[in-house]
């Protein structure tokens, strides 16, 4: 805890350098967090899967292919319009921002939920990643 | 499971489903107050953000409603097992009420639930052959909800919403519980079984 608060100066230098790598880029973005996918099936499971499926739009859109897919570009669901014209691809660092606050990174957007625990959002990143790997995209 | 079937039979003949709704309605007795308070900017602007976090908690209740009605409908469940779906099916209308109420209050239109169809394929309703598929599907979802409640109140505008959302995922919590004893499911050890 008191850790969290007060990082210490080297894991500062992590994060900018985290933050400044390609989009596209590997480095989780909070630093020291593998993501495990296995961990983070269930983390899907059992905190997005009452809004979304992998392969049906519900509430939420679709989400195999999700990582590395442009934002609001699942096919048939109705996005709100602040999503529907956003300009970036999903990769782990936009994820991990979207997670902590969707709200705050794409304002008007009608996700309001947030997983407030970094190792979980690592995990669920993960998840995404590696089904999209799967899926060849 | 039979222990607990019984139970929950003696309770709905107490509760009787008609009292849930107007419960459920006087959960949300704050929010005219609310949505005064926050109308400094009037419109419906002010409170679009929260309009649209209820509106997609009121899918995920139309959603529990239908797939209680499939449920139902199916044949597939026991007596008991029934009364317990159709008692939950009614909270569930109850939390939609009380959804939809607070949508209109802060300006908003409820949105509609989808057709059965729909429901059918996002709910996966071809891979239901049995009674304990049913109560897995109600059980999966009823954590997903309460984890979604959860997961939303820090993105709410004010704290009375915020309540709302907290009494519904206890709501979904209980049910969840219940569900999951039925399957004989062991609950698990560490605290925090939600969030
Ligand atoms: C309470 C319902 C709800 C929950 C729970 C939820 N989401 Fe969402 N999610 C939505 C909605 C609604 C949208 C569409 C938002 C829009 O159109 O503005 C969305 C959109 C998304 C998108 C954008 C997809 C795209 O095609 O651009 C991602 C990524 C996402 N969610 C990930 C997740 C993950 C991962 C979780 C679990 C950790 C999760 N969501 C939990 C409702 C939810």
């Amino acid at each position: 805890m008191q850790k969290l608060q007060t990082p210490a100066p080297w894991i500062v230098g992590l994060v900018v350098a985290g933050l400044t790598l390609p989009a596209t880029g590997g480095a989780p973005h909070t630093p020291g967090l593998q993501g495990d996918a296995a961990r983070g099936a269930q983390v899907y499971a059992a905190n997005c899967g009452s809004c979304h499926s992998l392969d049906a739009n519900r509430v939420g859109p679709a989400h195999r292919g999700v990582f590395g897919r442009k934002a609001g570009t699942a096919p048939g669901f109705a996005y709100s319009p602040a999503l529907h014209s956003a300009r970036f691809v999903w990769d782990q660092r936009m994820l991990d921002r979207w997670l902590q606050n969707p709200q705050a990174l794409v304002p008007g957007t009608r996700m309001g939920f947030r997983l407030g625990d970094p190792q979980r959002r690592a995990d669920v990143i993960a998840y995404l990643r590696q089904l999209s790997a799967a899926a060849g995209h | 499971m039979d222990k607990i079937i019984t139970s929950r039979r003696s309770m709905v003949g107490i509760a009787g489903v008609s009292v849930l709704s107007a419960a459920a309605i006087g959960v949300l007795g704050n929010v005219p107050a609310l949505a005064r308070a926050r109308g400094k900017r009037p419109g419906v602007a002010a409170h679009q953000g929260d309009i649209d976090i209820l509106n997609v908690a009121l899918g995920l209740e139309h959603e529990a409603i239908e797939a209680y009605q499939i449920g139902a409908e199916s044949g597939l469940l026991e007596k008991g097992v029934l009364d317990l779906a159709l008692l939950f099916q009614g909270q569930h209308k109850g939390h939609r009420d009380a959804l939809a109420g607070a949508v209109r209050q802060l300006g908003g239109t409820p949105v509609n639930a989808k057709n059965r169809a729909d429901y059918m394929v996002s709910l996966n309703i071809a891979a239901i052959h049995n009674q304990t598929d049913i109560l897995r599907l109600a059980q999966a979802h009823e954590r997903g909800a309460a984890n979604a409640y959860i997961g939303v109140m820090p993105s709410l505008g004010g704290r009375d919403l915020a309540q709302v959302c907290a009494k519904i995922a206890a709501d979904e919590a209980a049910h969840w519980s219940l569900l999951t004893s039925a399957l004989g499911d062991k609950l698990p050890g560490p605290a925090f079984m939600f969030g």
